[in-house]
């Protein structure tokens, strides 16, 4: 189902969670809806879902207009940050309420039930703790199980509220392929909302940067790392320098690489590894330091530091691959001179 | 529950030499004082009177307990007792459900007045709740003369004893109730309606499970009150004898008439209601902390 928001805004008191939202999220897309706590991203999903009314705005599913319908007939699935399951019922009677509650015209039959419940067990992998009770199930467990209790409905849009906030880092890592994966098989339109930028890039084929109540940015997560529209998604997604043409030492950027001639704005954003680091073999002019390095696994961040005109040092942050800083024989306290092969220009 | 935990680790500066205890033990005397005042004064309040209560109610046989309880005064006033209960218990059950569900789930105006005020007949003097309907419905209250011109009785009768009652008891069931439901949140029933659940549904299948325990609780407690009310309803009722006594009322008339054994028979079955209570209420939390 494709849906189209269109102009949404919503209040709390005085306080402006979404501020004219305008979205268009095509049939069958895996979109994440990233941006830092209290962005309104929750809200906007509730929105979508009928869980909270939009004060402006409206909802399309299909083109059909969702926004005063409720929640009951949008066919949708909601996988709740703390998963809500049902705390006195069993894994089956969990993820068979939503069968059995159906319009008596509409229910299927309950050896239906039965066996759609236990298909959907097995596509969760966890068929073998239908009677169990949910406070007898970890995280990763209650979290599969509330995603197949939302599938059950077969909902024409999936939307998920923090997914994996509330796992420990293994299981996250673990659960994140696995709904990509269950995507690509069921290919129904499914809508997550993530703090988590790596989460975002790891698990979505689109990304909407949400910040303030409005969208920054909405691409692929290449796109969006690649070629950030704005200051704020440069900074949110992925790591950055951040070099101020006025503040800092043009001389030094000029040195360092940065193409002055059509300046496109006053900041310039690089990334740790669009920065090349070189040990300084002749010669003292350069006033930067290596003061750290961190392993990393496959690559080695690069801690320097630049000694500034007022005393305060500037750490800048770099990346290289692990052979490649092998090779280089840096040490801490290195002499190093820099090259900045790509920067995004904004004002 | 809150688990007390002993600290397990010594102190610190402990000398290995001297006797190394835990800072929460105390010696040996101590706890014996302590224990001993505590059950020595809950011997004196409670179980004493209580003992009292039954030694005067078969004072004289039990013949004589059975025959005070069998007489139609007493008779009537276990059924006006019964019935008030009858009315006020299902009553402020559904208003402590409703209560309680719009201060835990939704947001408005005066949410905070309301939660006052549901807690006001606990901080009025019942005898002050009772003069306030004689005030109102009495002969020379407010509505008196229309009441009177209407020909409908409320003070100095049945149905000034069940407001009372009801005035008096109504916070029980949503003082259990809001704390639980604020804690619990409303997620579960979110996702019943995401679910595709009618709202009764949501509220039959998702959120009385998970209350029940409280409610019923909260009915125990509005129950034992409502039946053992006595300021608020010797104000309305009058005090009439076989038509507006209740238990606890007719408990006390029959004392100033110096019948003993009427008074402590009829006392023994509030004693025996509130046994029973008081086992209840230990069964239901028991349950509660075993969930």
């Amino acid at each position: 189902m494709s849906i189209v928001l269109s102009d949404i805004s919503k209040k709390f008191g005085d306080f402006c969670a979404l501020d004219h939202i305008n979205l268009e999220i095509p049939q069958g897309e895996l979109l994440a809806l990233l941006g830092p706590s209290g962005c309104g991203k929750t809200t906007l999903l509730r929105i979508i879902a009928g869980l909270e009314r939009a004060d402006t705005g409206k909802v399309l599913f299909n083109g059909q207009d969702m926004t005063d319908e409720d929640v009951r007939n949008r066919g949708i699935g909601f996988v709740f940050q703390h998963y809500a399951l049902f705390r006195h019922m069993t894994v089956f009677d969990n993820v068979a309420f939503g069968l059995r509650f159906k319009p008596a015209k509409l229910r299927p039959s309950e050896a239906i039930i039965r066996k759609n419940v236990k298909e959907l067990l097995a596509l969760v992998h966890l068929d073998w703790l239908a009677d169990r009770y949910p406070d007898q199930l970890s995280g990763g467990q209650r979290q599969r199980i509330a995603l197949a209790r939302a599938l059950a409905v077969e909902p024409a849009v999936l939307l998920l509220d923090e997914p994996f906030g509330a796992l420990d880092a293994s299981v996250r890592k673990e659960l994140r392929l696995w709904l990509r994966h269950l995507h690509q098989n069921l290919h129904v339109t499914t809508i997550f909302v993530t703090h988590d930028q790596e989460e975002a890039m790891e698990v979505a084929s689109e990304i909407v940067v949400v910040n303030k109540g409005k969208v920054e940015q909405k691409g692929t997560p290449s796109k969006i790392y690649d070629e950030p529209h704005n200051d704020f998604v440069s900074r949110f997604v992925g790591q950055t320098n951040v070099f101020h043409l006025e503040k800092d030492d043009a001389h030094w950027l000029k040195s360092a690489g940065i193409v002055f001639d059509n300046p496109q704005g006053v900041t310039a954003h690089v990334r740790p590894h669009n920065i090349s680091v070189e040990k300084q073999i002749n010669g003292t002019e350069s006033a930067i330091v290596l003061k750290d390095w961190q392993h990393l696994g496959a690559i080695i961040r690069l801690e320097l530091v630049k000694d500034s005109a007022n005393g305060a040092g500037k750490t800048i942050y770099a990346e290289m691959p692990n052979d490649a800083f092998r090779h280089s024989a840096l040490k801490r306290g290195d002499k190093v001179s820099l090259f900045i092969k790509h920067a995004h220009w904004f004002n | 529950m809150h688990a007390i935990v002993q600290p397990s680790t010594k102190p610190l500066t402990s000398n290995p030499s001297t006797t190394i205890r835990s800072a929460l033990q105390e010696p040996l005397w101590l706890k014996i004082t302590l224990i001993a005042i505590a059950l020595g004064f809950i011997f004196l309040f409670l179980c004493l009177p209580l003992l009292i209560v039954l030694f005067h109610a078969f004072a004289k046989g039990v013949g004589a307990y059975w025959e005070a309880i069998l007489q139609p005064d007493t008779l009537a006033a276990i059924k006006l007792t019964l019935l008030t209960a009858l009315v006020t218990v299902p009553a402020n059950t559904l208003f402590g459900i409703a209560a309680a569900w719009a201060i835990t789930r939704f947001e408005f105006r005066g949410k905070s007045l309301l939660t006052t005020l549901i807690d006001l007949p606990f901080s009025v003097s019942p005898v002050i709740s009772g003069v306030i309907f004689v005030l109102l419905f009495g002969m020379q209250g407010y509505f008196g003369e229309w009441l009177r011109d209407h020909d409908i009785k409320i003070v100095f009768a049945i149905p000034g004893i069940i407001l009372a009652t009801l005035f008096v008891t109504f916070p029980f069931v949503a003082r259990q109730l809001i704390p639980l439901m604020q804690e619990m949140g409303n997620e579960e029933e979110e996702a019943a309606l995401s679910l595709g659940a009618s709202s009764w549904k949501m509220f039959f299948k998702v959120t009385l499970p998970n209350i029940k325990w409280a409610l019923l609780y909260g009915v125990l407690l509005c129950n034992a009150r409502a039946m053992g009310e006595f300021g608020a309803v010797s104000v309305v009722s009058g005090h009439i004898r076989g038509l507006t006594n209740t238990l606890p009322l007719h408990v006390e008339v029959s004392y100033n008439d110096y019948q003993t054994v009427g008074a402590f028979a009829s006392a023994s079955i509030l004693a025996g209601l509130a046994v029973v209570t008081l086992v209840l209420k230990t069964l239901l939390e028991w349950k509660q902390g075993n969930r």
